[in-house]
């Protein structure tokens, strides 16, 4: 990794990206994006955003039409080999030979990335335990579980050491108990060995939970690109969920608030942000709603991309 | 630059070892129905039909289909390997480990041709044990031999590629040893010589490149050629260039990997 001691620039530059497919469709334009070293970074859309042909791009699984793009530096055209050595993939769909033995897979993606198999076995050795697939390792790939195959796309991307992991909706179908066991992982990988962290999801509550700064993409074009904390500050309005002790049957309604019921027990409430919480029980109690407790809806960010995509 | 190469000499075993692995893995439906099929071949035509007739170009006729039979195996191998391999690649979409790993595409090319080679030299290995059961094996010319089966499956293999490049489906990559190669493998002097053929068809059949295989091959080991050794060189050597240059061509465009 001597190419990297002296750099201190971003980890990934993306300067007027362009792609038009063979069949006339305009997937992005002129996109701009860094991703500073050490990130971890959501580019997150709507189907057919873009996101995958920007990421598609980076990894050389796409051609692009017009662009730069640079990784630590090191154009993806020109200096190819040395910038793809830095790059670790997780794609969406499961892309591997299905017959293959779990071990094998991760063995021979390393001697891809010029790794002898002796090296490889030891590599692969510390990925798989990491991943709790040490256990699987002489099983074909095709006898493993959806969220198995998707940890092993992650063991396989990092055995060659990236500096910077893309990954494409890396928890998609993953139950919640192993989509958070992934998380730490990532968040893991992230603060303690520096790798840089490119992800796509749409579960929007990964994207606040573990990442700093996020791009929204939509219609090929980026239309937000800011810190997590600073997207959630834009947002005017929260929604609050309300439990109440006792169910209404004749539910009461407020002047200065608008609720919305969800059963004779419960309802939801928009509210400004910043709104005390105490100025909200004065108002219940004055309308003689006793409330059981109170907490905020879902996903703040879900409310924001939303807005966001549908401009 | 040492690192260079040797971190791309890892690469091309890597990719040679797993195609050497999978057609290994799956030999039952790789190396075991060419030794069924050549067997019935020498059956049928070698014994009993091969009996009535004789001679051909002075020896036995058993003999005289022997060095085709072994090349017609080692060409549909080596082609099938590699188209199946690749495209299979291609469906699974694993061909992915590949474009985002640091490979020239002439190291992907490569490991993918000389998985066919390897296959298409152990069909023909395990075709000439079959035919020891049924004549004497003779090599006349070991380096003509070697090189000319060499060549071939190179030169089929590299089609293979190319074929397995444009497939969309598992249907494409059955059109073409269907429809080309098994009709050339049989007007390419696999069972007869052109001698026996009309004058007019003498020159069409010059235009099978297989002929040059087949009758280089024959030479290797009866010592007997309907065709020019040089020609037979110069015509496959050709090919394989003109095939590398389309095979490198459509990788360095994405044709079919990379939209």
């Amino acid at each position: 990794m001597s190419l990297l001691e002296n750099y201190s620039g971003p980890a990934l530059s993306i300067s007027g990206l362009g792609k038009v497919y063979d069949n006339g469709f305009v997937a992005l334009k002129d996109i701009n994006l860094q991703v500073d070293q050490g990130d971890f970074f959501a580019l997150l859309g709507p189907n057919g955003a873009g996101k995958s042909t920007t990421l598609g791009i980076v990894s050389g699984l796409v051609n692009k039409t017009q662009g730069n793009v640079s990784l630590f530096g090191l154009d993806i055209d020109g200096d190819v080999y040395a910038a793809k050595r830095l790059l670790g993939v997780v794609p969406q769909e499961f892309n591997f030979n299905q017959f293959e033995k779990v071990q094998d897979i991760v063995i021979t993606q390393a001697g891809y990335y010029g790794i002898k198999v002796k090296e490889a076995r030891v590599r692969s050795e510390k990925y798989l335990k990491a991943l709790g697939l040490w256990d699987k390792r002489d099983v074909p790939s095709r006898m493993l579980s959806g969220g198995m195959k998707r940890r092993l796309m992650i063991a396989r991307a990092l055995v060659h050491g990236p500096q910077i992991l893309i990954l494409d909706e890396p928890t998609a179908g993953v139950d919640i108990e192993l989509r958070q066991s992934m998380w730490r992982y990532l968040k893991q990988l992230n603060e303690e060995e520096g790798v840089t962290i490119i992800l796509t999801t749409h579960y929007l509550e990964e994207a606040e939970s573990l990442c700093k700064n996020i791009a929204i993409i939509n219609h090929g074009v980026i239309v937000k690109n800011t810190s997590t904390r600073e997207l959630l500050q834009e947002l005017h309005k929260q929604t609050l969920v309300v439990d109440l002790i006792q169910p209404y049957a004749k539910r009461p309604k407020l002047e200065s608030l608008q609720l919305n019921w969800l059963d004779d027990s419960c309802f939801e409430v928009d509210v400004n942000k910043g709104t005390a919480i105490n100025e909200l029980f004065n108002v219940f109690n004055q309308a003689n709603i006793s409330v059981n407790s109170i907490r905020p809806k879902a996903n703040r960010l879900e409310t924001l991309f939303v807005d966001l995509v549908r401009k | 630059m040492l690192a260079f190469i040797q971190m791309h000499h890892v690469a091309f075993n890597t990719i040679l070892m797993k195609e050497i692995r999978r057609f290994m893995r799956i030999w039952q439906q790789t190396l075991l129905p060419p030794a069924i099929t050549m067997t019935l071949y020498f059956i049928i035509f070698g014994s009993l039909i091969g009996s009535r007739i004789g001679e051909m170009s002075g020896i036995s006729y058993m003999s005289f289909i022997m060095p085709g039979l072994i090349m017609m195996s080692v060409i549909n191998n080596a082609y099938s390997n590699v188209s199946s391999s690749f495209f299979s690649n291609k469906f699974q979409r694993s061909v992915e480990e590949l474009l985002v790993a640091p490979l020239p595409n002439s190291v992907i090319l490569g490991g993918f041709v000389f998985g066919g080679v390897a296959r298409g030299l152990m069909t023909g290995i395990i075709v000439t044990g079959v035919a020891l059961f049924f004549t004497d094996v003779t090599v006349y010319n070991f380096w003509v031999l070697s090189s000319v089966v060499f060549l071939s499956s190179i030169l089929f293999s590299l089609a293979g590629f190319i074929n397995a490049l444009y497939a969309n489906k598992f249907d494409d990559i059955s059109i073409v040893p269907t429809f080309l190669l098994t009709p050339l493998s049989y007007l390419g002097g696999v069972f007869f010589s052109t001698d026996l053929l009309p004058g007019q068809w003498q020159l069409v059949s010059q235009l099978n490149p297989i002929l040059y295989m087949v009758n280089g091959f024959r030479y290797g080991m009866l010592g007997v050629s309907d065709v020019n050794l040089v020609t037979c060189y110069t015509i496959l050597i050709s090919i394989i260039f003109i095939l590398f240059y389309i095979a490198m061509r459509l990788l360095n465009r994405g044709k079919g990997i990379r939209p």
